[in-house]
């Protein structure tokens, strides 16, 4: 009797014990991804690849000025179709989530150039739903903007690629212009897409960067999010085919879910394993933890690729550490709603709007956090935001 | 004969158990990088584990006297981002703030403790549902991502220590502090309380005919719980400062390491020192995987192995005195 209940309960505690796990542990923060969605385990694209790191070395067209309306290489393409009369328009936009810090600065960003296109006129409502990672969700937030009959454009963030891809094409074919932004999904149906130019480049920015000031048989730890994420494994996949390439020997490359407490253990055992001469991240949350663990072991600072968020380039600065900033360009949340309104214009606009995607390097560092220095350390240097009637309180009382 | 039996019957109960296990896995490091056990290191080792140490003596108060707290992972990682958007980097205010957290602590522990003892809502559902309205609460709170910073004084507990120790190199506040707590709570578990929360995991109905306040002492295990999770989440906050995953998925590995202690789900049985020493033991898996190179992908998957080993393992211990009617006993 006791034992049946014993075992009844464990069954019961396990059941909720994984869904709490799953409730808790699933990836919430899947970032700001660029996509194409292939199956199976093989995360590299040769040509993808190859593209990505020649877009690096051409310059856009457009202003430097505003890197928001830069293109590389655009296809323009005639809108006259979707122009309208009138401007108050109403703009809808279905967001994934804002569920990390890159995604949240985006999301101020957007507002504020919202508000800039509400105060001319072009801009009506602005409409919005959260899906918070859900794609379920977010396939139902688009069939109501669609229902609704209201929306003059819309725009999307898709939480995931392969999932999105029929609500993305049912919204197309409702008539409404779509404007698909940061991740991708599997279809051209879209308008334009807007993305930087994408994960390869992001990693293999951070990989030059070890190779070119590591002496030839340093020892370099990848840390890593999470895998199965596209963009995640592009940067990844990026980083070992240059790391491949060198003298540079990878000690491993661990999954750390951005939680700083484990990124510094992870950091602190390999230390007490050995040296560690470089440290390369595929997005730089939780990047000082791992300059800590450096520091409490007594160990001298590594070589190292973070991110452009603050709290690692303030970092970066007070040591005084050899480190570049890759960037995933978070300016990219106010190009959708100008490509709205110039397409709601009749202007032409890319096919395929791939922006700058600039890393940060030591020469830039004074200047851009000179240019952020009120900014909370959960910000995006490259937020691209510093014009807008809005800054900088809108960004610093988040 | 009967000395090594006693000796064999010891060791293979699951309070023991846990011992050998962490002397196997420390056996298992040493073997692998003798430099582990060197001050230095082991010193680290102790400031990275202190905080589910006492995680783990918190929750041990809630499984044993017959419940769970599931949203001890979540209270972590809101404490966090309490203490971070509060204190914003300004030195004084770290000690408002750190009232501040006790308090919400305190609270959360409360409320977990009333829903199930006087609302009678089943201990896992109340806290499964504080994880989700805490985990929901602090992203509606900070508008998805945590802002502000800690101050120095802040994470001093967790990050720093005593310098210039002979041998050890640092003896870090964390691991003080780790002690001081243990000792606290063994000394607790021998109190009155400590006696009647036992009974009341054991068997809550005789408690109450003989005139233990059960529910009294079961809320009182969720506010120790909810406090514990507030040290925890300053020595975690300190060891690494703020970022927006802090404590996710701890419930899990605090679960596991309370239930590799032997302590039963469903209460009544285990110590506080064994639900410690398998936090302890976790850790030191955790690391020995690190030092043959095993992904850390891994620790899920052996959790969940270690969970399912653990339970089943202790059904087959309580199923035997079950088998000789003549000595059941009122355990």
């Amino acid at each position: 009797m006791q034992t049946t209940r014993l075992a009844a309960a464990s069954v019961a505690a396990l059941g909720l014990l994984l869904a709490t796990g799953c409730t808790t542990d699933t990836p919430a923060d899947t970032p700001d991804e660029e996509t194409s969605a292939e199956s199976g385990d093989e995360w590299f694209v040769q040509a993808e690849y190859d593209e990505q790191l020649a877009q690096r070395d051409i310059e856009p067209e457009g202003d430097p000025e505003t890197p928001w309306l830069q293109a590389i290489e655009p296809e323009w393409i005639d809108t006259t179709e979707y122009a309208r009369e009138g401007g108050d328009a109403t703009v809808c936009f279905s967001n994934a989530s804002i569920s990390n810090p890159w995604r949240v600065t985006g999301w101020i960003t957007m507002q504020e150039q919202v508000a800039v296109l509400k105060e001319a006129g072009d801009i009506g409502e602005f409409r919005h739903s959260d899906a918070g990672d859900d794609d379920d969700q977010q396939i139902s937030d688009i069939q109501a903007f669609i229902d609704s009959g209201d929306c003059d454009a819309l725009l999307i963030s898709p939480s995931t690629t392969a999932t999105l891809t029929p609500a993305v094409e049912a919204a197309c074919d409702s008539g409404v212009p779509v404007i698909v932004f940061d991740r991708g999904v599997n279809t051209d149906c879209a308008v334009t897409f807007i993305h930087p130019i994408g994960g390869y480049a992001y990693g293999a920015d951070a990989a030059e960067f070890l190779v070119d000031n590591l002496e030839p048989g340093s020892k370099v730890l990848a840390l890593r999010i999470l895998p199965g994420v596209d963009v995640l494994e592009h940067r990844w996949a990026a980083a070992q085919e240059i790391f491949g390439d060198s003298e540079l020997e990878v000690l491993g490359d661990e999954f750390t879910g951005g939680d700083a407490a484990e990124i510094k253990d992870i950091v602190t055992q390999y230390l007490q394993r050995g040296e560690v001469d470089g440290i390369w991240m595929d997005a730089g949350d939780g990047a000082v933890a791992a300059i800590e663990a450096f520091e409490d072991a007594g160990k001298p600072y590594p070589v190292m690729a973070g991110e452009d968020e603050l709290s690692f380039m303030r970092k970066w600065e007070e040591t005084g550490m050899t480190a570049i900033a890759p960037v995933y360009s978070n300016f990219q949340w106010r190009t959708p709603v100008l490509a709205a309104t110039m397409i709601l214009a009749g202007e032409q606009v890319p096919s395929e709007w791939v922006l700058p995607q600039d890393p940060i390097t030591e020469a830039e560092l004074a200047d851009y956090l000179e240019r952020n220095v009120d900014m909370p350390s959960l910000h995006y240097a490259k937020f691209g935001g510093e014009d807008l009637p809005g800054f900088p309180e809108s960004w610093t009382d988040r | 004969m009967t000395r090594l039996r006693a000796l064999a019957g010891r060791l293979t109960n699951p309070t023991g158990t846990v011992f050998i296990l962490l002397a196997l896995i420390l056996a298992g490091i040493f073997v692998k990088n003798a430099d582990f056990f060197a001050g230095p290191s082991l010193m680290a080792f102790l400031k990275q584990a202190a905080p589910l140490v006492i995680l783990a003596a918190g929750q041990y108060f809630v499984i044993v006297s017959g419940n769970f707290d599931l949203s001890v992972g979540a209270l972590v990682g809101a404490q966090v981002v309490i203490a971070a958007r509060l204190i914003d980097g300004e030195e004084s205010r770290t000690l408002p703030v750190l009232a501040v957290m006790l308090f919400f602590g305190l609270a959360v522990g409360l409320v977990n403790g009333l829903i199930t003892t006087a609302l009678k809502v089943q201990s896992f559902i109340t806290t499964l549902g504080m994880l989700l309205v805490l985990y929901g609460a602090i992203r509606l709170w900070t508008g998805g991502a945590p802002t502000g910073s800690l101050s120095e004084a802040f994470r001093t507990p967790g990050r720093l220590g005593i310098e210039g120790v002979p041998i050890l190199g640092q003896l870090p506040w964390a691991l003080l502090i780790m002690l001081a707590l243990g000792a606290g709570a063994i000394v607790l578990m021998r109190t009155r309380f400590g006696r009647i929360l036992m009974a009341s995991g054991d068997n809550d109905r005789a408690a109450a005919l003989s005139g233990a306040r059960v529910d009294t002492v079961r809320t009182a295990a969720f506010v120790l719980s909810g406090l514990s999770a507030t040290v925890a989440g300053v020595l975690i906050g300190g060891f690494a400062g703020v970022s927006a995953q802090v404590g996710e998925g701890l419930e899990f590995t605090v679960i596991t390491a309370v239930v590799l202690g032997g302590v039963v789900l469903g209460g009544g049985r285990g110590t506080v020192i064994a639900a410690m020493a398998g936090a302890l033991a976790i850790e030191a898996l955790f690391t020995l995987f690190n030092q043959l190179a095993l992904p850390a992908t891994l620790r899920p998957t052996v959790q969940g192995a270690i969970i399912i080993a653990a339970v089943a393992y202790a059904a087959r211990q309580r199923t035997r005195p079950a088998a000789t009617p003549a000595t059941v006993t009122p355990s």
